[in-house]
């Protein structure tokens, strides 16, 4: 399968992908470094909330909420659909 | 006297260390030169004295986070013997990064991998060793959930804390937290260099329930409703189990009353009988009564808050909450809130955006907090049929979330916030009995330590203010209370509240347990039937509505204003939420007084 390029927002519940860079303001940027937001680690898409609110998603062991508009910045490489 | 000071991500268990290593005696102190309190403890290992504090859970040394920057300046201030450092043992993949920026600190540590019982579930095997020669400190895996139930790992750590303790006789200060600091690159290339050697993650992690439970409990349709539902069941449990035994207790202490403290006290003069039978006992035992509803209460939210349902709750709310202005976090806090207030605006130090902290702070008060229950307990058991009782109760909640929701939305445009949300879901886990117990146990000594207080100093005065002078009947308009009252009565009156409630809200803003003391002492006195019955002769149930509507909105209480004003910095932000809430209660009570009567009622 090709590699797709997209950032973690666009994924769907069930995605997997790697993380490619955080395009993000670097206090933000640590805090996900913290969390494990690291380049070349995988995330797993597992929900997301309705009327546009955050996404559910694991990376390592640990699992996340952040909201649409952040998630964007995080830029991803789909490897599974 | 050495110095311990205890660091940790959020979430790993490291208040549940620090209460089992304390024996969770631990009080909240201001510590010199910092403006925030930290909880602290002293204790003896073996031969030593230690003093132990708490630090915040932080995710980065060199954060720039309220709680992250407390942690900075608390080390530049503060010589340390020992830094115990907790981390959750499922998540070491990525916590180890702390006890790497605190290995470059240079001062004395011990790395303690919490929740090892977990650690299997996730498929999570780690090599304790090669990690303690990579970190140069010594690692223990534990469990401070079970203790020595899992494994020996509690008692290995104090033994290593208390040799590490032994061997180092001069404390350690950091001069210069940020000169410490390593880059991100060398923190990830030192962190792989660990993980490659001594972690195994296997890819194939095996969690399930959390996973089976989350996909409904965070249900994109059933989520909220099966949510709200749930609150509604714990209030249920609360006030079906609570108020029977509230009413017993306070039946026990009448009869205390009426066969011992009566008969003993007759040869004293009348004046100083009332006082103390009158005034300080009943005040007092009306609030004492209260104090299994409060257990109960606090047994539920222990039970909420560790599970790991309210972090859901943030997930769920999130949404609705940005279009306030606010965050899922606002939302969580504000639940803290329905326990107290002071701890709930205390945890919107997460919070880095000013904006949204201060909009946070300003609604966290209007939550219906346990203090508050407890007067609408007493009102509406009194007040109102058993059948209604706990709908009319159950309504000041929507009340409660109303308030929130409008001072959000006037207020948001204040308070711009563009802080961006990201936010661990934890595991869901169960939490121990003996957890449960001390966390309502902790609460109720609280509740004790204010009684003492407050409560007493506020029932006393009213009950002196209802019977001075001595020569005018009790409780008339003649009484200093009486005066006061009806000096007040031109604000009041349109709302319904007589002079004598008016008494018990001016007091009541000290803490609102004194409006329920002050109420015992009013009604009291005059009347010798049941003291419900005694309000219910006096005032119909819209007067007790509308009391009970400016009760809940009024004012924050007096701890809360403090806290109020030392987390904003601004006293000018504190009279803001003094006065919006004043505002608000008036405008809330005139609206429901004048619109029931004017419909008949």
């Amino acid at each position: 399968m090709p590699a797709s390029y997209s950032h973690l927002a666009a994924l769907q519940p069930g995605h997997i992908a790697i993380i490619t860079s955080l395009n993000l303001p670097s206090q933000f940027r640590q805090r996900l470094l913290a969390l494990g937001f690291r380049q070349g680690r995988q995330v797993t898409m597992l929900r997301r909330s309705a009327f546009a609110g955050p996404i559910h998603v694991r990376i390592g062991t640990t699992e996340v909420m952040l909201r649409r508009r952040d998630a964007q910045q995080v830029n991803v490489t789909l490897v599974r659909g | 006297m050495k110095r311990i000071a205890v660091l940790g991500m959020p979430n790993t268990g490291k208040s549940t260390f620090f209460n089992r290593f304390t024996g969770a005696t631990a009080s909240v102190g201001n510590w010199a030169g910092m403006t925030v309190d930290l909880m602290r403890a002293t204790l003896k290992i073996g031969e030593v004295t230690v003093d132990v504090i708490d630090l915040p859970g932080i995710y980065d040394l060199r954060g720039f986070s309220e709680d992250e920057m407390v942690v900075q300046r608390f080390l530049e201030s503060t010589p340390l013997h020992l830094i115990i450092i907790i981390l959750n043992t499922a998540q070491i993949d990525r916590q180890l990064s702390l006890a790497l920026q605190i290995k470059h600190l240079q001062i004395p540590a011990i790395l303690l991998l919490n929740m090892a019982d977990e650690a299997p579930k996730f498929g999570v095997k780690v090599n304790v060793k090669k990690i303690a020669q990579h970190l140069e400190m010594p690692v223990i895996s534990m469990s401070a959930k079970y203790g020595n139930q899992h494994g020996r790992g509690y008692d290995a750590a104090i033994d290593a804390i208390a040799q590490t303790l032994h061997q180092q006789e001069y404390p350690i200060c950091v001069h210069n937290v940020s000169d410490c600091a390593i880059g991100d690159r060398q923190l990830a290339t030192e962190l792989d260099a660990i993980l490659h050697d001594a972690v195994h993650v296997s890819t194939q992690h095996s969690n399930t329930l959390t996973t089976r439970l989350d996909r409904l409990l965070l249900h994109p349709i059933l989520g909220l409703p099966l949510f709200f539902t749930a609150m509604y069941l714990m209030f249920q449990v609360v006030y079906t189990l609570g108020t029977p035994l509230q009413e017993l207790l306070g039946l026990g202490l009448d009869w205390i009353k009426v066969a011992a403290l009566e008969p003993s006290l007759a040869p004293f003069p009348t004046f100083l009988k009332g006082f103390l039978i009158g005034g300080l006992y009943d005040g007092i035992g009306t609030v004492v009564a209260f104090i299994p509803v409060i257990l109960l209460f606090f047994f539920c939210m222990a039970i909420v808050e560790d599970s790991g349902y309210l972090a859901r709750s943030a997930f769920l709310m999130d949404a609705f909450m940005e279009r306030l202005g606010l965050d899922g976090r606002s939302f969580v806090m504000s639940l803290m809130g329905f326990g107290c207030n002071v701890p709930a605006i205390m945890g919107t130090r997460v919070m880095r955006s000013p904006g949204l902290r201060m909009l946070s702070m300003l609604v966290i008060p209007f939550s219906l907090c346990s203090a508050r229950l407890n007067v609408f307990i007493f009102m509406t058991t009194a007040l109102f049929a058993s059948q209604i009782a706990p709908i009319v109760l159950f309504s000041l909640y929507l009340f409660s979330f109303a308030a929130a929701l409008v001072t959000a939305l006037l207020f948001k445009g204040q308070f711009p916030n563009h802080d961006p949300l990201v936010l661990e879901l934890p595991p869901y886990r169960f939490p121990t009995v003996k957890q449960i117990f001390v966390r309502a146990w902790v609460e109720v000594k609280h509740f004790l330590r204010w009684s003492n207080r407050f409560i007493i100093a506020g029932v006393v005065i009213i009950w002196l203010l209802n019977n001075l002078p001595m020569d005018v009947p009790a409780a008339s308009d003649q009484t200093l209370s009486g005066m006061i009252g009806q000096a007040i009565q031109p604000l009041l009156q349109p709302l319904g509240i007589n002079s004598q409630l008016a008494i018990a809200l001016i007091f009541g803003f000290v803490a609102k347990e004194v409006v329920l003391g002050g109420l015992a002492v009013i009604y009291g006195a005059s009347n010798d039937a049941s003291l419900g019955g005694a309000i219910a002769h006096q005032i119909d149930w819209v007067q007790a509505y509308s009391f009970m509507l400016f009760t809940l909105l009024y004012i924050p209480c007096l701890s809360t204003i403090a806290v109020l004003k030392r987390e904003s910095k601004s006293a000018k932000f504190a009279a803001l939420a003094v006065v919006w809430s004043i505002a608000l209660a008036w405008m809330t009570s005139f609206l429901f007084y004048q619109g029931a009567r004017r419909l008949g009622f």
